[in-house]
């Protein structure tokens, strides 16, 4: 059976063919057909992309949640399964309230889930369907990658309390230099000792110009294996054809109590915010007793509702 | 050709001059007309006056690719942008205020009157401080005098408007300046001018 393109609206088309696409990489789809507890949220809520959650009491009388996530749950039903690569993807509405103004709202959103031996090769795959995610949606696109181990070394050079961690992860997101700089004057932390991080906040470009000195200061802080993965990483990534849309950015980041390892973001040309967000996500698998190495990512399609057939955005 | 939202007012006339010496001129802006958006085709500028309070929902929504916006704003919005440069104007503080001789009693809930809902709360949440906040819109001296509230959070930059009203800052939150903000998917499509844009205002910041 044929569905011709004018019955669906561009966030059906494009969530469709995206599927498609994850079909055709061997990725199988997880049906999200149950809630969960709305504990399991509220344990890990920092994971979530927005505060509120929608709750409800079942028929059992626990509380549940209506779905504000899918890869929490996909982790906690999971098994690890040693030696075999367990690949994803999943097409569900999530319901969440970006702001507190708007309140709930009902999202599509698309992913994949890759867990089990993650090697380079799969870091390279996962990156590779992000960047075809984003192609399929607009060819004017950008994959943005950093690096959360190199980022992690940075930051702890400054201070390894966790309120100022935060504070300059969160400095680091908004590329604010001033912002660093001024969390260790206030604190009487040695500026010097933010230097490793603010050159990687001014790194900015392809992974050709930018790996040298990535490596270098990687070298200086402890964190050489994990510049030196991405950039093998990177090297593999070399055959997608999307690599002349890589951008490696270190103000893609994430919160270090469930994120590790590569961290991404896709901006589509026209659409102010991510359309894509993505990484390794270790430290989640860790919390909920799961073993397995991870990585994943979500397109929001509920951000794509302006994109035109040509694959601009309209105003 | 880079959109930026300049904030109404004196600080937006004041750092359109920092703008206009850094190589992004575009004299009209200045000129007392209905118009509302001014182009310079040659400095590849487009500026718009909006209120300084909604600059930042201007470049988060991408309507505007930087603008210029006071970190209090940016603190209580939290909008998703980056924040590229302090440009050192429009220089106050948040503070806490209230009557001079206000003795804070822990044994009763802290009434706080504000414009500033989220700060007031992060700033007393990190002090462990019970409080009962009421938004106003503005005239927030008022509150403390009417007994509406035993203390306000609010923008202070001399000072004049706390003492003629036997007011007195009790505390200092954060300083406050201007921050020239980008829009996170506009700065990997216009990269190249919006860092031009950041060091030409660098340099003008650090001339100052």
């Amino acid at each position: 059976m044929i569905i011709e393109d004018q019955v669906m609206d561009a966030q059906e088309r494009i969530g469709f063919r995206l599927r498609e696409l994850y079909h055709r990489h061997g990725y199988r789809r997880y049906r999200m057909s149950k809630f969960e507890e709305y504990d399991l949220y509220s344990r890990n809520k920092d994971f979530l992309f927005s505060d509120g959650v929608i709750t409800f009491t079942d028929t059992n009388g626990r509380l549940m949640a209506m779905k504000p996530d899918v890869t929490l749950s996909i982790v906690k039903n999971g098994r690890d399964v040693p030696d075999a690569l367990r690949k994803l993807y999943y097409h569900e509405n999530v319901y969440r309230a970006p702001d507190q103004e708007s309140g709930f709202r009902e999202m599509t959103q698309v992913g994949v889930e890759c867990m089990g031996p993650v090697d380079e090769a799969c870091l390279a795959e996962v990156l590779a369907l992000a960047g075809e995610s984003l192609a399929l949606c607009s060819e004017r696109y950008v994959l943005e990658i950093s690096q959360l181990d190199v980022l992690s070394a940075a930051v702890n050079r400054v201070s390894e309390e966790k309120g100022i961690r935060k504070a300059l992860l969160a400095c680091t997101t908004e590329k604010n230099r001033h912002g660093i700089l001024n969390l260790c004057r206030e604190n009487g932390l040695e500026e010097k000792s933010a230097e490793p991080l603010l050159r990687l906040i001014s790194l900015y470009g392809s992974p050709a110009s930018v790996l040298p000195e990535l490596r270098e200061i990687a070298g200086e802080i402890g964190a050489a294996d994990a510049a030196e993965e991405l950039s093998e990483v990177l090297d593999q990534l070399e055959e997608s054809g999307i690599s002349e849309r890589v951008l490696i950015d270190f103000s893609a980041t994430g919160d270090l109590k469930y994120y590790n390892g590569i961290a991404f973001k896709g901006f589509i040309d026209g659409i102010p915010g991510a359309v894509l967000s993505g990484g390794q996500y270790e430290p989640l698998m860790r919390r909920l007793g799961r073993k397995d190495r991870a990585i994943g990512f979500a397109v929001f399609l509920n951000q794509l509702e302006r994109l035109t057939e040509g694959g601009g955005a309209n105003a | 050709m880079l959109n930026v939202a300049l904030p109404k007012g004196r600080l937006g006339e004041k750092v359109y001059g920092m703008f206009a010496r850094a190589g992004f001129e575009c004299p009209a802006v200045l000129e007392n007309s209905r118009k509302l958006i001014f182009d310079n085709e040659a400095a590849g500028v487009r500026y718009f006056w909006v209120k300084p309070s909604d600059v930042a929902i201007y470049v988060e929504r991408g309507a505007a690719d930087v603008g210029v916006a006071g970190k209090d704003i940016l603190l209580e919005y939290r909008p998703e942008v980056y924040e590229l440069l302090d440009l050192n104007v429009g220089k106050c503080r948040m503070a806490v205020a209230g009557p001079a001789d206000f003795q804070d009693r822990e044994d009763r809930t802290l009434r706080v009157a504000t414009k500033f809902s989220r700060i007031a709360r992060d700033y007393y949440a990190g002090k462990g401080r019970d409080i009962d906040i009421i938004h106003l819109n503005g005239s927030i001296e008022i509150a403390p005098i009417l007994g509406l509230s035993d203390v306000i959070v609010d923008i202070v930059e001399t000072g004049t408007t706390l003492k003629e009203n036997n007011l007195a800052v009790l505390e200092t939150i954060i300083p406050i300046s201007a921050r020239l903000i980008a829009n996170k998917s506009g700065f990997k499509f216009k990269t190249g001018p919006i860092q031009r844009l950041t060091e030409e205002l660098r340099k003008e910041v650090d001339r100052a």
